[in-house]
């Protein structure tokens, strides 16, 4: 609850942005670090921390198109990223001051390197990927035993929504990878800018929505530890963070992550300095502190999502990399798919119909 | 007139123009252009260092067709259609709920008054996100209303309010409340009490001098509340992003759309400067129609 309302406080407290030299700000997913490495930080620099968060991509880009955000680090999404590369959003990476970007792990670079080229402007926070929680035991209650947990038509095929409507179902508020995971599911190219095939969701869509509880993206983590809801399309770590809070509540709720067979999009979250930041060098320093290994897998531990940092695996821990749900396996790897920005155009045609389908209009 | 005075007077306009002919005229000027990939992200941007020909081909880049555009698609229309229908009903159930709350204050010992006026206002040294997130503990399927009506035995299921239009005027209702008490109360505690006196001489009972005495004496605080709830919950994007469901259709969740989603600020602009429009346009022909009734009247 808290969480939620930093972020939207936190437009408040953007406006109030005087930056002095010893402060950097950062910008950054909610439940995205282990808070504990925030004090490390001002401990071993000196500088002051002001770290915010956010929920959506949207909100994180807006603020970047409008300029003066005030912070000097954010993380958006790879497809955000390129898209605000190409406003002229983010200055370019000083190497010199990144001597920890040796630790970077090359198969994650090459596939950054996709939105950012020769990654140039961003570095690699954490990536994963975009799939279904379940509540295990609600869900086999209501379905039976044989259950498509591992499966988009457990939440795309009406049958099954219908009697896990009684139970709670959640989706991500997040267009641009709901829609992508629909189309894989109905057979089309996930990464199509065509209208038609975009359009083409919405039936998909109109079969569920009745059974869908709600919208939102961030919501979902307590409401699935809590046993409120038994299914929530949301991000890997997440869904596995909600797993780790019902355990420690030992209320015998039993959460599982999959990244559907039919395909799930595999997303990048970057690192990259706004071009307008006020304390560039304080940023440089910031990254380069996570890209310290012990700094980036104590991350990674307690966030439970895989990072881009090869030097870190050493001091992960067995939970988390050896759990294909964050590092998966070569097989689900070939059934993960990216996605590319939409040009403005399309985004409309998402947006419109991601509002049909939110709002019946 | 003295110059003191001129300046005295011009304090007011000033504000006006600095605080809304201002900012009014730049979401305008937005509106009439095109969105762009950049930063700002809309074409054109007003550059005066080109001089006077730079700026009037920056009015030849200008053009409403995303006013057009609002038209093409009904979403717009039926977004300030649902928004006005939440307002107004919200305001009318907040009138139901205030003028009572409003006559006790008024009629209440007045000793007690300072501590009632008190009560009213205490809910705003809480943060209004504060306020509204409380609702939600309330509300939800196993808040606490819930829970009290099932252990009261009242309800067998929980019923669903959180997250649909119910929760939406609930939340209306609750957080405009003290915007229709606080104008009511003035006009009732200012009211001449021999006038319903003379009215109890002149043969009304309570009810009916109550009706034909109070009541109307008690409109101009009715109105001003009434002002007071509309507009804001018109706009309103808080209370139905946090409480309402996803059907809520308001215009400040579409304007948040257009803002963040689309990246399309022209649009954006556009459906502002049209709500301003609905709001302005029936404020002026009621205030000239007050104005006349007035003038009649005297």
């Amino acid at each position: 609850m808290k969480r939620n309302i930093a972020i939207l406080t936190l437009s408040v407290s953007a406006l109030a942005c005087a930056a002095a030299a010893d402060e950097v700000r950062v910008y950054n997913w909610s439940d995205y670090i282990d808070e504990d490495l925030l004090e490390k930080f001002e401990t071993e620099t000196g500088l002051e921390l002001i770290y915010d968060v956010f929920d959506s991509n949207e909100v994180l880009e807006t603020k970047m198109l409008a300029g003066g955000s005030g912070y000097d680090v954010v993380v958006p999404s790879a497809t955000f990223l390129q898209r605000q590369i190409t406003a002229g959003a983010f200055q370019k990476l000083d190497m010199e001051k990144l001597p920890n970007h040796a630790n970077m792990w090359e198969v994650v670079a090459s596939r950054t390197e996709q939105y950012d080229p020769e990654n140039a402007y961003s570095i690699n926070y954490m990536w994963g990927t975009t799939g279904i929680g379940v509540n295990v035991g609600k869900v086999r209650e209501v379905l039976g035993e044989d259950a498509p947990i591992d499966s988009w038509s457990l939440v795309f095929d009406p049958a099954n929504m219908e009697k896990l409507a009684e139970c709670g179902v959640y989706f991500l508020d997040a267009p641009t990878e709901v829609i992508p995971a629909a189309l894989g599911y109905l057979g089309h190219d996930p990464d199509s800018h065509d209208p038609d095939v975009i359009q083409s969701a919405e039936g998909l869509f109109l079969g569920v929505r009745p059974y869908i509880t709600k919208f939102h993206s961030s919501e979902y983590i307590n409401a699935l530890a809590n046993g409120d809801i038994c299914v929530a399309v949301g991000w890997s770590g997440d869904v596995l963070q909600a797993r780790d809070r019902a355990d420690e509540a030992d209320n015998g709720v039993e959460i599982a992550y999959h990244a559907p067979k039919e395909g799930a999009q595999m997303w990048f979250d970057q690192m990259a300095i706004p071009v307008d930041a006020p304390n560039p060098d304080g940023a440089h320093a910031f990254l380069n502190f996570i890209m310290d290994p012990e700094n980036m897998a104590a991350a990674s531990n307690y966030v439970y999502y895989a990072n881009g940092n090869l030097a870190s695996q050493e001091f992960l821990v067995e939970d988390v990399s050896g759990d294909p749900a964050i590092y998966p396996d070569a097989a689900t790897l070939e059934n993960l798919f990216t996605t590319t920005p939409y040009p403005a155009k399309v985004q409309r045609v998402v947006t419109r119909l991601w509002t049909a389908i939110k709002s019946g209009v | 007139m003295r110059p003191g005075r001129t300046l005295l007077i011009l304090v007011p306009y000033l504000w006006l123009l600095a605080l809304f002919l201002v900012p009014f005229g730049i979401v305008f000027k937005i509106s009439l252009s095109d969105t762009a990939l950049a930063i700002p992200p809309y074409l054109p941007t007003l550059d005066l260092s080109a001089g006077w020909s730079g700026f009037m081909e920056f009015l030849s880049e200008l053009d409403f067709e995303n006013y057009v555009f609002l038209t093409e698609d009904d979403l717009y229309l039926k977004a300030y259609l649902s928004s006005l229908s939440i307002a107004l009903f919200s305001t009318v159930l907040t009138l139901l709920v205030g003028f009572p709350i409003a006559y006790g204050m008024a009629n209440a010992p007045e000793h007690w008054r300072p501590a009632l006026m008190m009560l009213v206002i205490l809910p705003f040294w809480t943060s209004f996100l504060i306020r509204v997130y409380a609702w939600m503990g309330i509300l939800a399927n196993e808040g606490f209303l819930n829970q009290f009506l099932l252990w009261t035995g009242i309800i067998a299921e929980p019923l669903q309010i959180m997250n649909t239009n119910k929760a939406v005027y609930i939340g209306i209702v609750y957080t405009y409340l003290p915007f229709m008490v606080l104008p009511i109360y003035a006009t009732l505690e200012k009211l001449d009490g021999s006038l319903l006196e003379a009215a109890e001489d002149l043969g009304c009972g309570r009810t009916e001098a109550f009706w034909r005495v109070t009541f109307p004496l008690s409109r101009p605080g009715m109105v001003a509340g009434s002002f007071l709830v509309f507009i804001p919950a018109l706009g309103e994007f808080v209370i139905p992003s946090l409480l309402g469901g996803s059907s809520t259709l308001m215009i400040g969740k579409v304007l948040w759309e257009e803002f963040f989603s689309n990246r399309d600020w022209p649009v954006a602009s556009a459906v502002a400067v049209v709500l301003l429009l609905i709001l302005i346009i029936p404020i002026v022909l009621f205030q000239r129609n007050q104005q006349k009734q007035q003038e009649a009247e005297q």
